[in-house]
């Protein structure tokens, strides 16, 4: 059954929209990534206009935050404080995200930039779960475990305006939470992916937040920032499709409920070496498409109203 | 709701009231008071939910024997050509030049091939045919612009807005004529001009426009029109109905 998306201008088939909704959430249920960064590029590859799949995705991952925030809440595994100050940094980034991404979009280069953006990170976040998870798995063989401290000190944490953190039990400078939140900001807005997948790692390392609040902390800023890019990318470039967004979400928050029940029986690490295989699967065909030799090298591109 | 789903009624009563009209003229002095009179039989496409193209037909009638060019312009834009280099292993946009009244969809008919009816020179005067089209050419060298000219009407043509072949008027008699015009799935929306011209002897005798109109209907288009117009409430609504279905989802999950 075809279903015609309106900012999109064109029509898909609803039952596919809602498996890749389903699946994709499927898999951030079972390890706790947003599942954006899989989504946006599964949608451009069955044609949906780049432009359109990154900023009706923020308006997805608006929606899967909010499901996934209000049960960390109740298990009280939010930090409010370092979420706000992560937040500040959140909203300035991806406000300047969002003009760089209409900047480059009257240049004629966004789909290129959001494709290499995805490569690369793809790439990255792919290698480097393939590399931890098979880790892991030899670890867990030769059962060999290295004794680690709560978090390491490293020069970062001797920055002025230093803050007090308590639910993370921290006492840094406001500085780095800022510029973590900024970076964040403007991938969010590039990519239109929440930015867990790099904000997580980045709290958990360079913060040295306990894993334990991560999660919740991390998807309560990126429902501020996701909707922050909603808005500006509905003001600015009239691209936020919500008949897309609405099928996406629907598929996405099922499959997230039964990805977080079904992780809890199977073997961890081996389905995290999957993940990673897929991650890098998807990077690669991303890849293919910006060398491969495309079927004409124009293009054109309305410039704007017709009179 | 398209042309293709009830074009017959039209189309029978149309041409029966022009043969009526010939046949009156026939019988004692010519009774069409114009040398060429035409119409659609549909005014306006209606863009729904399942649209999948449509035909039009015009027809006609002129005040004797003659030759019949048809031509269809989609509403103007200024449009954007760019052209792929490879840069480092990876295609990139490099060069771009914009063309300025660009129709969004440009098509021809007519009763006999168009360059046996008019000189070169009528036929750039009166747009007939894609090489034709009077586009404003931006400032470059001009075999740059020429390459990229031509580039912009494959590019149309592959997206099946304009159409390299020549749709055929057909006459009845040699005073009635009739055509089918044919609309893409992915036609633009807006106000076209149907203009249709009457040759004889190698002279443009007569020439008539007809407009015609293409929008979208149904929820699709009010979707569109809310995004476009009113953008921050739009914003501000696809937040909201996110906000409002991420709780939900968040308390129907919560019981099971």
């Amino acid at each position: 059954m075809q279903i015609y998306l309106p900012i999109a201008e064109m029509s898909l088939d609803i039952f596919l929209l809602l498996a890749l909704g389903t699946g994709v959430g499927f898999l951030s249920g079972m390890f706790g990534v947003g599942g954006g960064f899989l989504l946006t590029p599964l949608l451009i590859l069955i044609g949906v206009p780049p432009a359109v799949a990154v900023a009706t995705q923020a308006n997805q991952v608006v929606a899967s935050s909010v499901s996934g925030v209000l049960g960390h809440w109740r298990r009280d595994n939010v930090d409010f404080k370092m979420g706000f100050v992560l937040l500040i940094g959140g909203f300035v980034g991806s406000t300047a995200g969002v003009a760089l991404f209409g900047l480059l979009r009257r240049l004629g280069q966004i789909d290129l930039v959001i494709g290499l953006l995805y490569v690369v990170l793809l790439g990255l976040i792919g290698a480097l779960m393939m590399i931890e998870s098979l880790g892991s798995i030899l670890r867990r063989r030769h059962r060999a475990v290295a004794p680690r401290k709560l978090h390491q000190h490293i020069w970062l944490h001797g920055l002025p305006f230093k803050m007090r953190f308590r639910k993370s039990r921290l006492y840094i400078s406001a500085l780095l939470p800022l510029v973590v939140g900024f970076f964040v900001g403007i991938v969010s807005a590039l990519m239109g992916v929440g930015g867990a997948f790099i904000l997580v790692p980045a709290m958990i390392y360079i913060l040295g937040m306990p894993t334990m609040v991560v999660v919740g902390t991390s998807l309560f800023q990126i429902i501020f920032v996701a909707a922050n890019v909603t808005l500006l990318q509905s003001v600015q470039n009239q691209t936020v499709d919500v008949v897309l967004a609405l099928v996406l979400t629907v598929g996405g928050v099922v499959g997230a409920q039964i990805g977080s029940r079904v992780v809890a029986k199977l073997p961890a690490d081996q389905i995290r070496v999957l993940l990673a295989a897929l991650v890098l699967v998807v990077g690669a065909v991303l890849a293919w498409e910006l060398v491969a030799t495309p079927e004409s090298i124009y293009s054109i591109a309305l410039v704007g109203e017709p009179r | 709701m398209t042309g293709r789903d009830r074009p017959l009624p039209y189309r029978t009563v149309a041409l029966l009231l022009i043969a009526l009209f010939a046949l009156a003229g026939s019988q004692g002095r010519p009774a069409l008071a114009a040398p060429l009179i035409a119409d659609l039989s549909n005014h306006l496409i209606a863009i729904t939910t399942g649209f999948a193209g449509t035909d039009v037909l015009m027809f006609g009638a002129t005040d004797g024997p003659g030759d019949i060019i048809v031509t269809v312009r989609g509403p103007l834009t200024d449009v954007s050509v760019r052209r792929k280099e490879r840069v480092a292993g990876i295609w990139v946009n490099r060069d771009s030049l914009t063309f300025g009244l660009v129709p969004s969809f440009y098509a021809v008919a007519s009763s006999r091939p168009v360059e046996e009816l008019l000189t070169p020179e009528l036929l750039q005067r009166q747009q007939v045919g894609e090489s034709n089209l009077a586009l404003i050419r931006p400032e470059a060298k001009p075999t740059k612009v020429e390459e990229f000219r031509q580039a912009l009407l494959r590019v149309k043509e592959e997206q099946g807005l304009y159409s390299p072949t020549l749709g055929k008027v057909s006459f009845l008699g040699n005073q009635l004529f009739r055509t089918e015009l044919r609309f893409p799935s992915n036609v633009p929306i807006g106000s076209y001009l149907v203009e249709v011209m009457l040759i004889r002897d190698g002279k443009l005798v007569s020439a008539q426009t007809t407009p015609l109109v293409i929008s979208k209907t149904g929820v699709g288009a009010e979707i569109f029109q809310f995004a476009h117009t009113q953008s921050l409430a739009y914003g501000i609504s696809a937040v909201l109905a996110a906000l409002l279905l991420g709780w939900f989802a968040y308390l129907i999950f919560r019981k099971i």
